[in-house]
């Protein structure tokens, strides 16, 4: 077992063989994404049955929480791809914390604005700055300073160290999000979703809500290998299997 | 592992180690000002201060808003179940407000201990339910309570 993860590990080291694979899961990725997505969607907005006092705006959380939930998860895979930058100096893995930073801004700021649109109703108020809404708005931070950090360094091996660093910096943000409201008293309430317990949501509204969960995840996989190839090709453009790529694909 | 991956593997770990120390112990010992407001037990202790504006927070108690008759000032005792705090308010209410409920007040507390709030925000918890469910719930309650067990 430790022997075959090890081989698929030094297989990562091999951009040409990581093309390769993504694009055998692509189409996977895409098509069950995009079903459980919708399908979670389609029966959280329009099937599931209203909540007792927010009624029908609680339906933002379908949109809200699995934003949020892929925001922090990103971060946590670019935090360990940011270790073996670092450690094993691994190409592809620099190539993820590029291809994914951005797609997890636009995921933090999805959940910020479904937050602030929600609490106005429910709250009363757009914004409070209680320490959940704060932490969320520092990952918003955190992607941003990534990204223009990314693309302020020129030198390819410099870029992926610095990058790598803030990363790994910025990952002490996750357990304060996480648990931001269970110590301190916040305005936002506590997880309805525990490891240990049943959820505190009825299943006829937990159920879309795991879908849609599971079809972003799978949706953010396909846009990920997407990106990486695109920055894979960008990259060796000048090899030997990436020219025989492009030869194919005009013929 | 190659003993230079093992040596950076380590050195990461301690400075990992050594971020979350140093962002642990300052967030503790900056706890109340992230704290958004006091609850009742800390103002009857005397933990949140007098002549500055304040958030206050916990639930309503149950049976405890009194409307005025002239105009939209509502009273109120927001609780924790230890203590409780007399809120004032003048204005619109969120239509979350109800008893039971969670609240967070914004105001000062005046020095007959009335706590004169100008925001009132609704906390939601973290309970989900569809109305059939809290309507079956609340009869089930309330048939339990009118039908003393036979066994006793």
């Amino acid at each position: 077992m430790w022997q075959f993860i090890r081989q698929l590990f030094h297989k990562f080291g091999s951009p040409k063989w990581f093309y390769g694979i993504a694009s055998k899961m692509m189409p996977w990725l895409l098509g069950i994404g995009l079903i459980l997505l919708l399908a979670g969607l389609v029966w959280g907005l329009a099937f599931a049955p209203a909540e007792r006092l927010q009624g029908n705006s609680y339906r933002i959380i379908f949109i809200h929480v699995p934003s949020a939930f892929l925001a922090q998860s990103i971060y946590i895979m670019m935090a360990v791809t940011a270790v073996v930058t670092l450690v094993w100096r691994m190409k592809l893995a620099d190539l993820f914390v590029r291809a994914v930073a951005p797609v997890g801004a636009v995921l933090t700021f999805l959940a910020l604005f479904t937050g602030a649109v929600w609490g106005k109703p429910t709250w009363g108020t757009w914004w409070v700055w209680d320490a959940r809404l704060t932490s969320m708005l520092i990952l918003l931070f955190l992607y941003f300073g990534v990204i223009v950090l990314m693309s302020a360094i020129t030198d390819e091996k410099s870029s992926a160290r610095a990058v790598a660093v803030l990363v790994l910096v910025g990952v002490v943000n996750i357990p304060i999000i996480k648990y931001s409201v269970e110590w301190w008293n916040t305005l936002h309430q506590p997880a309805t979703f525990k490891l240990t317990d049943k959820p505190s949501m009825a299943p006829e509204m937990w159920v879309p809500l795991l879908l849609s969960v599971l079809g972003l995840y799978l949706l953010f996989g396909w846009l990920a290998c997407l990106r990486m190839q695109t920055e894979i090709l960008k990259r060796e453009h000048r090899t030997r299997w990436v020219r025989d790529l492009a030869t194919a694909e005009g013929n | 592992m190659h003993p230079i991956r093992r040596k950076r593997l380590t050195i990461i770990l301690f400075l990992l180690a050594g971020l979350a120390i140093a962002v642990g112990l300052t967030t503790y010992a900056l706890r109340q000002n992230i704290n958004l407001f006091y609850d009742p037990t800390q103002i009857a202790a005397g933990e949140a201060p007098r002549d500055a504006r304040i958030r206050a927070g916990g639930m309503v108690k149950q049976g405890s808003v009194v409307r005025s008759e002239q105009d939209l000032t509502v009273e109120f005792q927001v609780t924790d179940f230890v203590s409780s705090v007399t809120v004032r308010y003048t204005g619109i209410l969120p239509d979350l407000f109800d008893e039971g409920q969670g609240v967070v007040a914004l105001g000062r507390l005046q020095s007959d201990g009335v706590f004169v709030a100008d925001q009132v925000l609704a906390k939601h918890d973290e309970n989900y339910m569809p109305p059939e469910v809290s309507d079956a719930l609340e009869k089930a309650e309330a048939a339990s309570a009118r039908v003393p067990p036979m066994n006793q």
